[in-house]
């Protein structure tokens, strides 16, 4: 059975999407899995996180015992100062958002289409819903990647034709890194960039709805060195 | 020099009559104006609109959660109209879902530009965010410089419970890192402004001009936290 075989971490996941940022970017994480990209950490690229509550320039997690109870990333999580941070407030922060000025936006999602649509705030027959920054994040970014598992707990598939659950935006995605592979999205549609090791795109395609492209020269999933 | 210094929380909100509008700021329970809170919850205004970044939190702190479950609130304006996992059934999720409760989903920077639109004398405004989504359904479009926008009205307050580090007596005010937040938007956007402190409350003319992150012109009310009042 293929669903029993070994699938990608999500460390690792987030792992790869880091690797595709470049140095100077200004970084903004999602809260979960996204949170797991600041934990590789290049040293040869000066990256910017900036956190929607308006801090720019936050660094790793702080250690046990020195935690600053006025210092937190968009999850909450208690992070240590930069050299360089600056904070401003909410409005100032969506601004920096709206402006133009994140390079990417890393973010969970329930299901991704092949036309780069997204949805990650709001479940079927529950009211309201959990938009918190992403809809002004996925509408301003340049970058929007997306971390999360290839199928439902139940196995049903998160990459669409179209999504079924109403979305944070449209057209917005350019790469999503799943427990298959790396995915990146073109205007024909999702290409299959890296596999996971051990499964084969046809295995890959079984759990995807959209049609995959299928490149000549698909790699095996890059980990970290 | 007018007073602003109150000697409780119970005096600062004792006059928040019912059908009330506040403003809450706060995130990720940071900058969270907890004791101010406590003591409107104590006072018991009811038919309240809430205007805050979430509805409350399952944990046991106070925050605008314990005005909600309280039944003291009739609608809320938040970015969290939902909890992040399904299991999270807050008070808010339970009356929202029974329909006691009404809310409108903001995305967050809306919301905080709404709140800075309303301190600033903006009538409404143009934000690319929620194009597209169902949000955006019924909201005037327009199209600027070939990018597509939707209308957003500001969203005004009768007060405004605010957290803050530091103040001198005239209610100029400092924050401390991520503390700031939504906190001067909304100390400037609401009609009546009452802030906790936290570290202290200096003589005027003590803090420098340029280090000054709400001005006390905006400013009514200020209590000092005491000693075995609320920090986190």
């Amino acid at each position: 059975m293929a669903e029993e075989k070994p699938k990608l971490h999500r460390q690792a996941m987030c792992d790869r999407l880091a690797m595709e940022f470049q140095d100077d970017w200004i970084v903004n994480l999602g809260v979960g899995m996204p949170t797991l990209c600041s934990n590789y950490v290049d040293p040869t690229k000066d990256l910017i996180f900036h956190s929607e509550n308006g801090v720019i320039g936050y660094g790793p997690l702080a250690p046990a015992g020195e935690e600053d109870r006025h210092l937190v990333n968009a999850g909450g999580q208690n992070v240590v100062p930069m050299p360089g941070m600056a904070i401003v407030h909410h409005a100032d922060s969506f601004a920096l958002i709206r402006g133009g000025m994140v390079d990417v936006t890393v973010m969970g999602a329930y299901e991704v289409a092949e036309n780069g649509d997204f949805a990650n705030w709001r479940i079927p027959n529950r009211k309201g819903g959990g938009i918190g920054g992403a809809m002004d994040l996925a509408a301003c970014a340049k970058q929007v990647f997306i971390a999360m598992e290839h199928t439902t707990r139940d196995g049903k598939p998160r990459m669409l034709k179209r999504c079924a659950l109403p979305i944070t935006a449209p057209g917005v995605v350019t790469l999503v890194a799943t427990d298959l592979g790396l995915f990146k999205i073109t205007p024909d549609g999702f290409e299959l960039r890296e596999h996971a090791p051990g499964w084969n795109p046809e295995e890959i395609q079984e759990l995807t709805e959209a049609d995959l492209i299928i490149p000549s020269d698909l790699k095996e999933f890059r980990f970290r060195d | 020099m007018k007073n602003k210094i109150y000697q409780t929380f119970d005096e600062a909100v004792a006059d928040v009559a019912d059908g009330s509008t506040f403003m809450s700021p706060g995130f990720s329970g940071v900058g969270v104006p907890r004791n101010l809170l406590a003591a409107l919850h104590r006072q018991g205004a009811s038919g309240l609109t809430g205007i805050s970044n979430n509805c409350g939190t399952l944990d046991e702190k106070v925050d605008v959660g314990t005005l909600i479950e309280a039944g003291q609130v009739k609608k809320m304006y938040a970015a969290f109209t939902s909890p992040t996992h399904p299991s999270q059934i807050s008070p808010f999720v339970r009356m929202y879902n029974e329909g006691t409760i009404d809310a409108e989903t903001v995305p967050q920077g809306t919301l905080a530009e709404r709140i800075r639109a309303a301190a600033s004398g903006i009538g409404a405004f143009y934000t690319p965010a929620s194009v597209g989504t169902e949000l955006a359904e019924g909201k005037e479009h327009r199209k600027i410089n070939g990018r597509t926008y939707v209308l957003e009205y500001p969203l005004h307050a009768d007060y405004a419970l605010i957290r803050a580090w530091r103040a001198d007596e005239f209610g100029n005010l400092q924050f401390r890192l991520a503390q700031r937040n939504f906190n001067p938007i909304m100390a400037m956007a609401a009609r009546v402004t009452v802030v906790e402190i936290e570290d202290e409350i200096v003589p005027v003319g003590e803090l420098d001009p340029d280090k000054i992150h709400v001005p006390g012109v905006y400013v009514n009310r200020l209590v000092k936290i005491p000693p075995d009042g609320i920090f986190d």
